[in-house]
């Protein structure tokens, strides 16, 4: 009885606690930086796409929701010539952001991303590609990769030597 | 002309009671209705949440809406179901709880009908209300309604008892069944006092007879779907749903009545006393639905049988021999 009484009590005292909840159109919650939410395509410190089209991302989906074609360019860049991702069937689970290889894949802390109608949940390359570098700044794929690219030749690159002559090494 | 002006008084009579009549009446509808609103808000409260607050000022809109809605919905009778019986069934609970209120006391004659044995009318008003939770149950011809029907009936029989013996009390000390000379006979000293074991035999079969959380066995979410009213939709369904808070207001204004003190307060007029004095017992309703656990069947029927029936008529003994010898001096 004693104890009713006390539970009663309790439960009364709280009236008087901070609410719980957070009103959401009004009010937001604090989202961390690492947020897993809507997926987009960054771009390098040069303003190119820093896709690369290595399909590492499609491959590790575990929801086959991102859809993509690789192009190469007349410098031999390669960059991906669509890019799709089905937002219907994405589950955020971030393995694209971690499987590529150049940073390109990014996901940020927005989940407003309701539609009325499906088929606008479908994410065309252009929706994707955002102007900014994303989480990682400063940072560009070819100029850390030993691969020649127009305008940049083998041992060109950043923390790169020239490339040595291994015929040379054997005289 | 004496005969103009005796057919005017009457006349003026039936006007005041029309008004009386349709003020209760509408003043418990709009209560009841608000509890839906109010309840969601208070357990709100309770457990740190806000509740309905996006439809009009502080969510009441939401009454509205939920109205809307229900009148809106299907109403689907099961094609297995006993037809007349469980379209009936919903408009008892309705009909005996809103019934109840004619022998309530608002104010000093804010009373629908003066009745000597207002508070036996209430009691059979009460009982009657089983027939329709079992009916309804009996109706709807499945399982879990039957056996939603059948707690109801040995709940709400066996708790019926002590809740009459319960009262008994309050009405030795008044020496009425008029639940205005209740309220009369309580100017020096509230019945809460001398009947504190009376309020809590009471409160307790309140809870039984509304079947509200602590002891809403006859409709245990999580072994009998929703009891009695499983099959119900729609409109029938709201009216289990609202006679439920009907029955809150009935049972709170009767505690206000038979132990509070009914209107009796100072300053104010006596029926805004009256309301404020329900209005906490209605949260306190809410309040014990927010806290307590429900217990098993048989601990509820032996704690009626075994504890609250013996103490309810030891309360009756002292109650007795008190009055008697205060009686006797």
């Amino acid at each position: 009885m004693i104890a009713l009484v006390k539970a009663l009590w309790t439960v009364f005292l709280h009236s008087f606690r901070k609410r719980a909840t957070i009103e959401y159109p009004e009010k937001k919650a604090y989202l961390a930086p690492r947020w897993r939410g809507r997926i987009v395509l960054t771009r390098g410190p040069d303003g190119k796409e820093r896709c690369v089209g290595c399909y590492l991302c499609s491959a590790v989906c575990p929801v086959s929701c991102i859809a993509l074609q690789c192009a190469e360019d007349e410098t031999g860049r390669r960059y991906p010539e669509f890019f799709r991702i089905n937002f219907s069937r994405c589950i955020f689970c971030g393995y694209c952001e971690e499987a590529c290889p150049t940073y390109a894949i990014q996901l940020t802390p927005d989940y407003e991303m309701s539609e009325y109608d499906r088929q606008n949940l479908v994410y065309e390359k252009e929706d994707l590609l955002i102007s900014g570098q994303g989480k990682y700044p400063g940072y560009d794929f070819y100029r850390v990769a030993g691969v020649s690219i127009g305008g940049k030749g083998k041992g060109e690159g950043e923390n790169e030597q020239p490339p040595i002559d291994v015929r040379g090494l054997a005289d | 002309m004496a005969v103009d002006t005796e057919s005017g008084r009457a006349m003026n009579q039936t006007l005041v009671m029309a008004g009386t009549i349709a003020g209760v009446l509408a003043g418990v509808l709009v209560a009841a209705s608000l509890l839906i609103w109010g309840e969601r808000r208070l357990l709100a409260v309770w457990q740190d949440r806000s509740g309905p607050n996006r439809v009009g000022p502080l969510g009441l809109g939401q009454v509205a809406a939920d109205v809307v809605k229900i009148l809106t919905k299907e109403d689907w009778i099961p094609p297995f179901a006993d037809k007349p019986i469980f379209v009936l069934a919903p408009m008892i609970i309705m009909t005996t709880t809103l019934l109840s209120f004619a022998v309530i006391c608002f104010g000093p004659s804010a009373v629908v009908a003066d009745l000597n044995v207002g508070l036996l009318f209430f009691l059979a008003m009460s009982a009657m209300g089983v027939y329709s939770v079992v009916l309804a149950g009996w109706a709807s011809n499945s399982k879990y309604p039957l056996l939603g029907a059948m707690r109801a009936a040995g709940q709400m029989f066996g708790y019926e008892v002590f809740m009459g013996l319960s009262l008994m009390g309050v009405v030795m000390c008044a020496g009425s069944f008029n639940l205005r000379e209740i309220v009369l006979a309580q100017r020096h000293l509230w019945f809460c006092v001398p009947q504190v074991l009376g309020l809590v035999i009471f409160l307790i079969a309140g809870f039984a007879e509304t079947r509200r959380l602590p002891l809403d066995l006859p409709e245990t979410e999580n072994e009998l779907v929703a009891g009695y009213h499983t099959e119900y939709s729609g409109m029938k369904f709201g009216m289990f749903y609202v006679g439920e808070y009907v029955g809150v207001v009935l049972v709170s204004s009767l505690i206000t009545v038979l132990f509070f003190g009914g209107w009796l307060g100072p300053w104010l007029p006596g029926v805004v006393w009256f309301c404020i004095k329900t209005l906490v017992f209605v949260c306190f309703f809410v309040l014990c639905r927010a806290t307590l656990m429900r217990p098993r069947y048989d601990q509820l029927m032996s704690f009626g049988w075994k504890v609250l029936l013996p103490l309810s008529l030891a309360n009756l003994l002292v109650t007795a021999a008190v009055v008697l010898v205060r009686g006797g001096q």
